[in-house]
């Protein structure tokens, strides 16, 4: 009885042990995926960004920025995810990391969403080259797909 | 029988007496809608407003879908009172609430009295939810009636003594349930705004803070609370705390973008999820009211 509560001692101890290294001494190969991820939730945000101060009237609605923008929204909604994605990269595994375990226990799930960003974002490319109306519509499409994916995929902020 | 114990068991009997009708469920006066035609398409903008199907479907459903909600009931919230699980509203006749009538369905909603006369738990928001008008709750069960029913059995709450005597909240609403609004307005706009953030949409629940009795905080309206899912806070969001634009605002209703282009998560995303289907009217009356309100740091 003694012996095995040193023993369940000692793996605890042991346990956290690895668990601070891992999270003090990070992981490079962990690491860079969750870095990769967050610059492309920035680059997405960015985009998504000049869409909505057109959409909300406070810059101008014109053409060519419209589509520049939609355009680098929907590259950066359809990069490779299997090199993003990495097992291991849940949040508490890696620092700055907000993405769920569900990602990869329920990953149809997850890549139905992805995918859902990729529609919309497309649509975007269309509705941004079109007009102003067509631009404030197709927010209400990227935002939804946003949404779709965090509320279920995404952990809280800290 | 000396008279101290005779004067002793009148004053109980009395104070038991007074405890009945302080506690006793309130009734509609029988005239509640009657002259009202009910419109379903008006009740399913009631129903999105109310954020009706972020409580009542199954935990496991999806709600992004087109598909119309299955109200089969069974969210559990956990709280320091206990844990309530929300029933099945669907129309289903035995296990929903196919087989109430109009006005056993306003009194639950507005006075939260259930059909047998008992109360509700204020995890369903009465308290704001009082406030919706007769039409507006006609139209609802008229929309609510069009829903798929659902066979799902309700769970029954696993509430410990004294919360699990609900006569007790009777007297819980008569110390907590105030009739009137908090925001004092002429305006229309901020009227209506007004009427969905402390009303329908039931906003307050959340970000209003709570005394040890889970009775809303009045002097504090809106400027934020604990998490009552557990983690973290809900934000203050008087002008003291939240900078954002009306437009900002309604934005963030329709599309779910924060001014940083992040989008809203937790249960604010499923609020988003409603409020995006209502008239953009609605949003920015919403937003009206919200950039009204007191400021409170």
């Amino acid at each position: 009885m003694r012996l095995s509560s040193l023993a369940l001692a000692t793996f605890g101890i042991t346990a956290m042990t690895v668990a601070a290294f891992a999270a003090s001494h990070a992981n490079p190969a962990l690491e860079g995926p969750v870095k990769a991820r967050n610059a492309q939730m920035g680059m997405i945000s960015y985009h998504t960004g000049l869409l909505g101060s057109m959409a909300k009237g406070e810059t101008p609605y014109d053409t060519a920025t419209a589509t520049a923008a939609a355009e680098n929204l929907a590259a950066a909604a359809e990069m490779n995810r299997a090199v993003l994605w990495v097992e291991g990269t849940e949040q508490g595994a890696v620092a700055g990391s907000r993405a769920k375990a569900e990602i990869w226990s329920d990953a149809a799930g997850f890549e139905e969403k992805a995918v859902g960003l990729e529609t919309a974002a497309a649509a975007m490319v269309t509705a941004a080259g079109t007009d102003l109306e067509a631009l404030r519509g197709a927010m209400k499409g990227v935002g939804d797909a946003c949404g779709a994916c965090h509320k279920p995929y995404r952990g809280p902020k800290n | 029988m000396g008279w101290a114990l005779r004067a002793g068991v009148v004053l109980v009997a009395l104070a038991i007496g007074l405890g009945w009708v302080l506690t006793r469920p309130a009734s509609l006066p029988d005239n509640f809608a009657a002259d009202h035609i009910p419109d379903p398409e008006n009740g399913a903008l009631v129903f999105h407003a109310g954020g009706c199907a972020s409580c009542h479907t199954a935990p496991e459903a999806e709600t992004d879908g087109a598909a119309p909600p299955v109200l089969a009931g069974g969210l559990p919230f956990v709280t320091e009172f206990g844990t309530f699980y929300a029933p099945n509203i669907s129309p289903h006749p035995d296990h929903g609430i196919g087989a109430w009538s109009a006005q056993g369905f306003a009194r639950a909603v507005t006075l939260g009295v259930s059909p047998q006369g008992q109360h509700y738990y204020p995890a369903f928001p009465y308290a704001a939810y009082q406030h919706a008008t007769p039409g507006d709750v006609a139209d609802l069960f008229a929309y609510i009636q069009t829903l798929p029913p659902s066979d799902a059995v309700n769970r029954p709450h696993d509430v410990g003594f004294p919360f699990n005597i609900r006569r007790g909240l009777g007297l819980w609403k008569r110390l907590f349930v105030a009739k009137d609004f908090v925001v004092a307005t002429d305006d229309p706009i901020l009227q209506r705004g007004r009427y969905l953030a402390e009303g329908l949409s039931h906003c307050t629940e959340c970000h209003t803070s709570r005394n040890a009795l889970g009775g809303l905080d009045r002097a504090r309206w809106m400027a934020g609370a604990p998490n009552p899912s557990g983690k973290g806070t809900i934000p203050n969001i008087t002008p003291a705390v939240l900078d954002w634009s009306e437009n900002d605002l309604i934005a963030y209703f329709t599309s779910g973008f924060t001014p940083d282009y992040d989008s809203a998560g937790g249960k604010m995303a499923e609020v988003v999820e409603n409020l995006s289907q209502l008239p953009e009217a609605d949003r920015a009356a919403i937003a009206a009211y919200i950039k009204a309100l007191p400021a409170i740091p």
